[in-house]
């Protein structure tokens, strides 16, 4: 089986951000950037339905469960860095669709569309949410774009003869669908630990293909649908007062009326 | 104008980021209206026809809903719109889970976890786990939210709107519910808790986090949350997980013990009204937000914090 996994450029998740002075936005500008860590986790569950994991004890990963994997994204030239960072951590291939601005998740959703046509994988995995945009949209647009069934916030993929069982991580707890191929899954952090690439792995990447696109060449027109009245560092908080006792901490709980 | 609110609710009762919700959508001004999905909800739908301000409650009742899976909720709710200028959800899991699919469904732009409404068309929604505020607004014909409950006030009750009756989709769908293991607690609702005690990777084992931490939620009547660290180290279940990518709170009162304050974390607690901080190392970020820092062991300093509560006659 083929499985699609988009994979987002984004702001690493270390980094603090500053909000531009005219609102019009947050810099990136010099900042390092990482591939979505959700998205890290698709990768690697998408390697472990490939090549099996051997070393996992009781393990529901079967070596050969999918047999290849495509890597997309979306984004400037630099996006390449985070594909070849998929493709080092055991994709086959890449898929740049070349966009400039950043692309909103329902135009990503259609150009993903267009891929999935042209590929034709049975599983899309996808992050649960871009830690830029904080969205946790683009999963279930793309879902309903193909009818397809969706399973979002997957904390255990099982893929068994033609259907996928998938154990959400939801309010309340966890909830078990079971959803028929091809399908969207979108990753929760305690799906898995993603694997740090070998250094073999990241010189054999490079001679990966990389296809290149644009988003004219699935016909998507993606004109943004919001547009940006500003953007503000949020209200800044009070804080850094310390007690030195718990009978302090007592005291000033009752004198600021919540115990 | 006119804007639907799809409810809260586990069929038995609803739940209060339904109120949050319609308080939302009564910013935007017009008429609003309650979707009540589910299956065996009648309860629910009574609750919703109770909630002060509401023209109408739509319910729509049959097995296909009982879990308000994404496939049916999306064929119950897209041709729905058609009667509204705005669909909102609660920004839970199952909101943000069939929210997407019927705004795609309708080509428009989803807003996600909008935590202010400036008008019928102007939203604003944190960004980067809460470090940046974006404004937006939306050009499409119809908007789609998702609506961050903590950030409004509960709507109140005295309402009394009629309720109709409308189909469930009967499919067939291409996703079925399996099983589900819900969490039963004898506590507060972790979103919807006037205080929360939370407790991180200093706990060190599931055992511990409960030990120490029951008896002070107990005594303050708080739900428990927990950090990300904390719950896939697996001292917590996953539904405890406060930040960025877990749940938002706003208590008057949170309590963190033994969370460093990563900026993950923060995003999903910088809102409560008084923050408390216990933790050993007096350089963790978490002091910066915190109201009362206390550095110390939480080993020492959480019995202590019991024993005083309890001379204070908490
Ligand atoms: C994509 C992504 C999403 C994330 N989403 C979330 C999220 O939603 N929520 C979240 O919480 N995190 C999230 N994180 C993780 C976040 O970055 C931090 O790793 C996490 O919050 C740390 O948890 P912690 O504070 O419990 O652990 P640590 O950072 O290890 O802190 C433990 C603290 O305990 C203190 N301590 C140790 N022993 C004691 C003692 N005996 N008494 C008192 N104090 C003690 C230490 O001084 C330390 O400050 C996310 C990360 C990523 C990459
Ligand atoms: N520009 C993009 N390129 C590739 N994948 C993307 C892009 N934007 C979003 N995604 C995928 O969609 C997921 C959810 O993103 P979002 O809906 O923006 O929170 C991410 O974790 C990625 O898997």
């Amino acid at each position: 089986m083929k499985v699609l996994v988009p994979v987002k450029r984004v702001l690493d998740y270390n980094l603090k951000v500053r909000v531009k002075p005219d609102g019009s936005g947050v810099d990136l500008s010099n900042l390092k950037m990482s591939m979505n860590p959700f998205d890290e986790i698709a990768v690697e569950e998408a390697v472990r339905h490939k090549e099996g994991a051997p070393n996992l004890p009781n393990s529901h990963y079967k070596a050969g469960a999918v047999t290849e994997i495509v890597a997309v994204s979306i984004g400037p030239e630099q996006a390449q860095e985070t594909i070849r960072t998929a493709l080092a951590m055991g994709a086959d291939r890449g898929v740049l669709v070349k966009a400039d601005a950043d692309l909103e998740p329902l135009a990503v959703a259609k150009i993903l569309k267009g891929i999935v046509e042209a590929e034709q994988p049975q599983l899309v995995i996808l992050g649960k949410q871009a830690i830029d945009d904080d969205s946790n949209q683009t999963g279930q647009m793309l879902a309903a774009l193909l009818d397809w069934p969706q399973a979002t916030f997957a904390s255990k993929l099982e893929l068994t003869n033609g259907r996928a069982s998938v154990t959400r991580e939801v309010d309340g707890g966890l909830q078990t669908l079971a959803v028929e191929l091809p399908a969207i899954v979108t990753t929760d952090l305690r799906l898995n630990e993603p694997r740090y690439a070998s250094l073999p792995n990241i010189m054999k990447a490079k001679k990966k293909p990389i296809d290149m696109k644009t988003p004219a060449d699935y016909g998507v027109d993606a004109a943004p649908r919001l547009a940006v009245v500003k953007v503000a560092e949020p209200p800044k908080r009070q804080g850094g007062a310390k007690v030195k006792t718990v009978d302090e901490l007592v005291a000033g709980l009752k004198a600021a009326g919540v115990i | 104008m006119a804007v639907l609110v799809v409810a809260e609710h586990d069929n038995a009762s609803l739940k209060d980021a339904t109120h949050k919700v319609v308080s939302a959508a009564q910013k935007m001004g017009g008429d609003v209206d309650v979707l009540v999905a589910g299956h065996n909800a009648g309860a629910a739908a009574q609750a919703a026809a109770k909630i002060a301000g509401v023209r109408k409650v739509l319910h729509a009742d049959g097995a296909s809903l009982d879990h308000q899976i994404a496939e049916p909720m999306q064929a119950l709710i897209a041709p729905l719109t058609a009667g509204y200028d705005a669909v909102l959800f609660a920004a839970t899991t199952t909101g943000k889970n069939v929210a997407p699919r019927v705004a795609a469904k309708l080509d428009v732009m989803q807003i996600s976890g909008v935590t202010g409404i400036e008008g019928a068309d102007t939203f604003v929604r944190p960004i980067y786990a809460g470090n940046a505020m974006l404004t937006v607004k939306s050009r499409d014909p119809k908007k789609v939210l998702t609506v961050q409950p903590t950030a409004f006030a509960a709507a109140g009750e005295g309402g009394s709107a009629s309720i109709e009756t409308i189909p469930a989709p009967d499919g067939p769908f291409k996703s079925a519910f399996e099983r589900e293991e819900i969490v039963k607690l004898d506590r507060p609702e972790l979103t919807g808790a006037k205080r929360v005690v939370s407790g991180g990777r200093a706990l060190g084992s599931a055992e511990e986090f409960h030990r120490v931490l029951e008896p002070l939620a107990d005594k303050l009547g708080a739900a428990i949350g927990a950090s990300r660290a904390a719950v896939d180290a697996g001292y917590a279940p996953n539904d405890y997980q406060v930040g960025q990518t877990g749940k938002v709170v706003a208590p008057e009162l949170y309590v963190a013990i033994g969370i460093s304050g990563a900026i993950q974390h923060l995003a999903g607690m910088k809102d409560s009204k008084v923050i408390v901080a216990i933790n050993k190392d007096e350089e963790a970020p978490i002091f910066q937000i915190a109201d009362f820092g206390l550095v110390a062991d939480y080993k020492t300093a959480v019995p202590e914090l019991l024993a005083a509560l309890e001379k204070a006659g908490v």
